[in-house]
């Protein structure tokens, strides 16, 4: 492997090399003392979804997630209430409401609860959100972008693609739950990259914290998050 | 040289080799697609991956170097976890095809399933269509729907024959292998693609829905398609029932590895040019009667035959008899003809090489001028004379008995010594030009019916073993030469071919060993 014009490379996202001017400028102890214990500097959180006033937000690491959405966001949009958040860009373990409110936003912090800051984007779900479907739209993303190389992926992730599919359509069956949660596991770990691992995260904690709302579509062939508008509508 | 432990026993390997070559040495076979020992790594199957002690993930055995003090588990409830998730997926959108596929029988999905699955489907999702019986060449049928996406067979067209006419395209389950935008899989080497191939995806044009692998039997043979003597496994028909079979025995043939010669590989040319084995075979001996060829049982060819050389040898002497012996001939049958005819006759004109015959193709990878495959062996024996001079002279009518081994002369020398010559003895397998012209017809066998040794361009002797008995009447050429030398009065000492080669060499089958041994090796 030869990096650019055959010189010596590195490769970083931008927000790392926007960092360094300051942190050459100010020195690392300043870049340190802001945010939390060994969690320094400030992060670029890419605020979106169902919030009053989604945009790039640079906070200390270490903020609450809570102060992100509320006092910085706008709150939820319309007066709605906080289903579950996104924390970290798609491939992120989802989190509940009732974790969104507890957790802060630096990286020992979110894997201390089996999810991961990642990319700083924060996607925000009312509770008007179908689980099912939110996971549907992920997962059909990452059966598009797989590369194809290796067998766990290339596989894994068309099927989880076609059994949400599947559910959506109302021919769910009741082990689908089982099979989804066991294609996620037999996907981490066994595959060339992490995209096979960021196809099953969010495909292990969407059914397993969501875990009624994927039963009700399979039994009951319909949306319980649609059902209950169209009851509050009339 | 670093030292592991592979499911508790020990290895000792040069570093820089894999762990899946460490558990090869200690005879471990690791089941795997993409790997391929004479192609570059790819790491793409997943189906190697093994357990190594402090690593907290399956590590793909096939791309993870040894290092010393590695403990390996290939069998832990990990690994056989892992093995059974990979089949699972590889089997997902792999279609039903098994009554109709080829590869039944030999298919590394059905075996590895039957080894490492046996799990229960939970797939209820409509299989991805892709195209099925796509011709890729003269020789080789695409299956899209029945591959795995080892990529064995581009990396071969990128790596071994060089020729680029293969690839993967789209994405993600998408993906297909197919043509590069117009080519064909044509190049000299293309056949080899159907043996890398796990699967039934790359098939053989001309053994399709021929014979079920199980009904076939293999002998380890060798080439005689050129000089290069690329070792094989001629696979014949053993117990698929005769009425299917339409008179054909030898159904394939299948490269065998030999890391001095051929390796894996064999060209396409030597793969599907064994007609003549089954075809336009002289199936009895033949004796011309008022100008016509007609049947002779062996007592009443060989009689007038040895007639014949006695009373030439009598009259006219040794030199009214002229031998061509030819480079298709094993060692033995060569070692055969310089006793009787040399040796016992006297005889001295004695050549083998055809003037007339051309050198054809060659490249820079296993295809060799010289179509046959013991013109090395022929030099080592007593055939000095010119064949050339020895046509002349039969054109001259100074021959009395010309006895050709298996050459076609259909060249104006070549037929005005045949017609010249007083009495024309053709013993071969396969009707040509001189067995039309001949006198006395002998049936001999082809390489696939007898067991002898070749000596290939480089020198090295190669043992090649009998398929199947000689065809109807037909017989090995080492025993019609001896019922000859019976019938002339001699009484040679040995019998079966590896007593003829201890008779030459020196030396017993054995010591030539898996792979061979050249002429020099042989004589130290």
């Amino acid at each position: 492997m030869v990096g650019l014009f055959g010189c010596p490379t590195v490769i970083n996202n931008v927000e790392t090399i926007a960092h360094l001017p300051n942190i050459v400028e100010k020195g690392g102890e300043w870049f340190a003392s802001i945010g939390c214990d060994r969690n320094g500097g400030t992060r670029l959180f890419c605020l979106s979804g169902h919030v009053e006033r989604p945009g790039v937000y640079e906070l200390p690491m270490g903020t609450p997630l809570e102060e992100l959405i509320f006092e910085h966001g706008g709150g939820v949009w319309k007066d709605r209430g906080l289903k579950a958040v996104v924390p970290g860009g798609s491939s992120a373990p989802i989190l509940t409401a009732e974790e969104a409110h507890q957790v802060k936003c630096d990286f020992d912090s979110l894997a201390s609860i089996d999810s991961m800051l990642g990319s700083g984007g924060v996607m925000v779900l009312d509770d008007q959100t179908c689980i099912v479907k939110a996971l549907s739209v992920v997962s059909h993303f990452y059966a598009h972008e797989s590369c194809g190389q290796c067998t766990p992926c290339r596989e894994g992730t068309g099927w989880i693609d076609r059994i949400l599919h599947r559910i959506l359509a109302g021919e769910g069956v009741p082990r689908d739950v089982e099979t989804l949660l066991n294609l996620s596991e037999n996907m981490m770990g066994t595959s060339i990259c992490a995209l096979s691992d960021a196809a099953a995260l969010p495909t292990r904690s969407y059914v397993s914290k969501f875990q009624s709302e994927f039963e009700h579509h399979i039994r009951h062939k319909a949306c319980d998050v649609e059902e209950k508008l169209a009851a509050a509508l009339s | 040289m670093p030292t592991l432990t592979i499911d508790g026993q020990e290895v000792n390997i040069d570093a820089g080799s894999t762990v899946i070559q460490a558990a090869e040495k200690l005879g471990i076979y690791i089941p795997r697609y993409c790997y391929h020992p004479g192609l570059s790594v790819a790491g793409s199957c997943r189906m190697c991956m093994v357990e190594i002690d402090k690593f907290p993930k399956l590590q793909i055995s096939c791309y993870t170097p040894v290092r010393d003090g590695m403990k390996i588990s290939t069998d832990s409830e990990a690994v056989r976890k892992g093995r059974r998730d990979m089949l699972e997926f590889l089997l997902t959108n792999h279609p039903l095809d098994c009554p109709v596929c080829d590869q039944s029988g030999e298919c590394d999905l059905q075996n590895f399933y039957m080894a490492y699955g046996r799990y229960e489907s939970r797939f209820l999702e409509d299989k991805i269509k892709r195209r099925k019986a796509h011709p890729l060449g003269p020789h080789v049928v695409l299956d899209q729907e029945r591959c795995i996406l080892c990529s064995r067979c581009t990396r071969f067209t990128e790596e071994v024959s060089k020729t680029h006419e293969l690839g993967i395209f789209n994405r993600g389950n998408r993906s297909v292998v197919d043509l590069h935008p117009n080519r064909t899989l044509d190049n000299p080497y293309s056949g080899n693609v159907i043996d890398i191939c796990p699967v039934g995806a790359l098939t053989e044009r001309e053994f399709r829905f021929r014979c079920r692998v199980w009904y076939l039997k293999g002998a380890s043979s060798i080439c005689s398609g050129c000089s290069r003597g690329c070792n094989i496994s001629i696979q014949y028909n053993g117990t698929q029932r005769g009425y299917k079979a339409e008179g054909r025995r030898v159904q394939r043939y299948k490269p065998r590895f030999n890391p001095e010669v051929n390796r894996w590989w064999m060209c396409d040319e030597g793969r599907f040019g064994f007609e003549f084995i089954d075809r336009k075979r002289i199936e009895s001996p033949h004796l011309r009667r008022s100008q016509q060829l007609q049947y002779a049982d062996w007592s009443e060819a060989l009689e007038e035959v040895s007639k014949a050389l006695q009373a030439a040898r009598e009259k006219l002497g040794p030199e009214s008899i002229a031998v061509i012996a030819s480079p298709q001939l094993s060692n033995e049958e060569l070692f055969l003809i310089e006793w009787l005819f040399g040796k016992q006759l006297g005889v001295k004109r004695m050549g083998w090489r055809n003037p007339a015959e051309t050198p054809g193709f060659e490249d820079d990878f296993l295809i060799r001028p010289d179509k046959n495959p013991n013109s090395r062996g022929a030099e080592e024996f007593a055939f000095a004379a010119d064949v050339g001079e020895i046509l002349r002279s039969a054109a001259d009518g100074q021959i009395k008995i010309l006895y050709v081994f298996g050459h076609h002369f259909e060249d104006p020398a070549g037929i005005e010594a045949l017609e010249k010559a007083d009495y024309v003895v053709f013993q071969g397998a396969n009707w040509n030009a001189t067995a039309e012209r001949a006198d006395a017809v002998l049936a001999g066998a082809t390489h696939a019916e007898k067991e002898g040794t070749f000596t290939n361009f480089e020198g090295r002797v190669q043992r090649f073993e009998a398929a199947f008995p000689p065809l109807e009447e037909s017989r090995e050429d080492t025993e019609i030469l001896l019922d000859l030398a019976q019938k002339l009065g001699f009484a040679p000492e040995f019998f079966t071919a590896e007593e003829i080669f201890e008779a030459w060499q020196g030396k017993h089958y054995e010591d030539l060993q898996e792979y061979g041994k050249t002429l020099v090796e042989l004589q130290r």
